[in-house]
């Protein structure tokens, strides 16, 4: 394997991984469930997806023969489920009611109490 | 033909999946996965009454190319809003009136929609079309159902014959 092969492993693994990270700390950081949804969701498309990449990229220049096209299924089998987890989740919150304001007539409604999120000075 | 192969689109996908799943190694395996792909459509035939006929397949790839790049750039979007001030997002459910009529284009759309990052699809109302999608930061919802209307309905509602 050459160098050029390796490091653009290495750089598509690091972006995975950043990618990953930043969604656990959307997951950490934001206020009520259906916005922490995001941070989640969003890391398995690009996160993984650079993961996987790497990986296809790592055993198809390996010195095993051919190339590797199972990174493909992963990702195709990732990009339909994701969004039925997504889904479900969403789904059970506004059925609890969680945090969150359920919208009635066709009107666009806005997070918690209508307003932008609460400005860390203002509330605490 | 009609009879062996009810729908060729979903044999046509089991195989490929087969193919990439095993690597292609042997031509039993080959032929394995043609007999899954004849096998798998046929089973599920009652779970799929109708499904939307493909037309124009190569609007399939620009759609496909638009989602690639849509997942890139706003990634990036809402990496940098994580990590930013968060009092400066505004979070909204949004109603999104569809145009489309049928239930798996809904389904891809929403899928679509949650892949996308910044918006999750919640809910399908098939009384009124209506998706029902949580944005992280929508400070002008009414640009949001425009953008997906425009970006991934349109083209999906030209791809398949809806």
């Amino acid at each position: 394997m050459s160098t050029a092969t390796e490091s653009a492993v290495a750089v598509l693994i690091l972006l995975g991984a950043l990618f990953v990270l930043l969604g656990s700390i959307g997951l950490a950081r934001l206020p009520d469930f259906l916005t922490r949804l995001h941070g989640p969701t969003k890391a398995t498309t690009l996160g993984v997806g650079a993961m996987l990449l790497a990986s296809a990229i790592f055993f198809s220049s390996g010195t095993n023969e051919g190339i590797s096209l199972h990174e493909l299924a992963i990702l195709f089998f990732l990009f339909i489920t994701a969004p039925v987890t997504a889904h479900l989740l969403a789904k059970a919150a506004l059925h609890r009611q969680t945090g969150t304001q359920q919208s009635d007539s066709g009107t666009p409604v806005r997070g918690r109490d209508g307003e932008k999120l609460p400005h860390p000075d203002k509330t605490s | 033909m009609r009879w062996l192969l009810p729908r060729p689109l979903l044999s046509a996908t089991v195989f490929l999946l087969w193919a990439v799943i095993t690597n292609a190694a042997s031509l039993a395996l080959l032929l394995l996965g043609g007999l899954l792909a004849i096998a798998v459509p046929r089973l599920t035939l009652p779970f799929w009454p109708d499904p939307p006929r493909l037309v124009r397949p190569w609007r399939a790839v620009r759609l496909f190319a638009v989602f690639a790049a849509d997942i890139v750039t706003a990634n990036w979007r809402v990496a940098r809003q994580v990590v930013g001030p968060l009092y400066r997002l505004s979070p909204a459910l949004i109603e999104v009136p569809l145009d489309l009529r049928d239930p798996f284009l809904a389904t891809l759309l929403g899928s679509i929609v949650s892949l996308t990052p910044g918006t999750v699809a919640i809910d399908v109302d098939r009384q009124r079309w209506v998706l029902l999608v949580h944005a992280l930061d929508a400070p002008d919802p009414q640009a949001l159902v425009r953008e997906i209307k425009d970006r991934y309905e349109l083209p999906l509602k030209e791809i398949f014959a809806c």
